[in-house]
């Protein structure tokens, strides 16, 4: 068809607005779905890594470094008891864009359990962090980060790195620092129910 | 020329990574695992019969100098729809696959086919087309993923066959150097055969 300025400017037009019209329906159709799998996803990642719990607070916490965005501490209680926090924290050391990672601590500070939020770490290599893929992560378990050294032994530390994923390896440790002293120094505040 | 060579022809004789060898990088790319390569094959083969449908149907009103920037609304609308739905009901798939599902928009497979075919024929053989590219696509990246999972995790669908026993597999399979040697052979082979055929 020959073009003149009138019916490109109303193909188009059309064209678009046809296109945003059935894109904002499709937005709110799955805009429910969307947000009921992420919570599902959250809710799987916390039930993971604390004790059994029937109340949960959110919390956002500045790092204790005071540097980058904040972590979320989701406090559990059972029976108006604290029972534990966990804690979704964050990297940049990890092998490609940034490392979620998620830690429960009990109230004494010790880590319950942890494990992978989100990653974009080499798959087959970087991804063994997630217990999905491997039970590398379950060497954090029941471990007092004021004691147990979290470094990779290649850096002086007591934790077995991945072959060949020592990077992921180390910044899954740096997310559980971070975790950990963001928990620590704000345990005054957290433990109150 | 008939439906069934519509439909038939993504698979050998056109098959859109191997022989045509368009739409590489998602190709290389999404095709750490057999689930991964078919996930992502599915979702274009989604794209390609509906914007090939669409585009087909309105071929005849879209002014020529506004052409491609119509097909590419059209195909952006259904590759937004695709990443929604996928969000919604297949969560895990999609944070796998994560930015090749938008990257759909630029897949060539999808505006070359809206070009060379659904703008010159009608709207049930554009679509007969689509499925028939899109499903060779899927079979071409499951096959890929396959095999690269097979030789670098030592499973098949998420299924551990322990086939060399403490390993898992050779790990280079699953990084990027991997994808280009599965890549190469299955070209190879495929030549292959569409000359004996």
């Amino acid at each position: 068809m020959k073009s003149t300025l009138t019916n490109m400017w109303l193909v188009l037009g059309g064209i678009t607005l046809i296109a945003g019209g059935a894109l904002s329906y499709m937005f709110e159709l799955t805009k429910a779905p969307i947000e009921a799998a992420k919570q599902e996803k959250l809710k799987q990642a916390i039930a993971m890594v604390t004790p059994a719990f029937d109340q949960m607070k959110t919390i956002s916490v500045a790092p204790a470094d005071g540097q980058g965005d904040s972590l979320t501490f989701y406090q559990v209680s059972s029976k108006g008891q604290v029972v534990g926090t966990a804690v979704k924290t964050w990297t940049d050391k990890g092998f490609s864009g940034r490392f979620w990672v998620i830690v429960g601590f009990d109230t004494s500070g010790k880590v319950i359990n942890s494990n992978v939020v989100e990653h974009k770490e080499t798959p087959g290599l970087g991804d063994k962090t997630d217990i999905a893929k491997s039970d590398w992560n379950t060497q954090f378990k029941g471990k007092d980060l004021s004691q147990f050294q979290l470094k990779v032994k290649k850096d002086g530390g007591q934790v077995d790195a991945i072959t060949a994923a020592t990077i992921s390896s180390r910044a899954y440790c740096d997310a559980l620092q971070r975790a950990y002293d963001a928990y620590m120094l704000n345990q005054k505040n957290t433990t109150k129910p | 020329m008939n439906q069934i060579t519509n439909f038939t022809k993504g698979f050998l004789k056109e098959n859109p990574v191997f022989v045509l060898l368009l739409g590489t990088c998602p190709a290389l790319a999404t095709t750490t695992s057999a689930w991964n390569g078919l996930g992502m094959g599915l979702a274009t083969t989604f794209v390609l019969v509906m914007s090939n449908a669409v585009i087909s149907l309105v071929k005849d009103i879209i002014p020529d100098n506004v052409r491609i920037p119509s097909y590419i609304v059209i195909i952006a609308s259904f590759v937004t729809i695709v990443d929604l739905l996928m969000a919604a009901y297949l969560p895990a798939l999609h944070s796998q696959l994560g930015i090749f599902i938008p990257l759909i928009v630029v897949n060539c497979i999808v505006l070359g086919r809206a070009e060379a075919f659904a703008s010159r024929n009608n709207i049930l053989s554009s679509a007969i087309d689509g499925l028939g590219m899109g499903l060779g696509f899927a079979i071409g990246l499951g096959i890929m993923g396959g095999i690269r999972e097979i030789l670098g995790s030592g499973a098949i669908f998420g299924l551990k066959l322990h086939l060399f026993g403490q390993v898992d597999g050779m790990l280079a399979f699953v990084l990027a150097p991997g994808a280009f040697l599965v890549f190469g052979y299955l070209v190879a082979m495929l030549n292959i055969i569409n000359k004996k055929i």
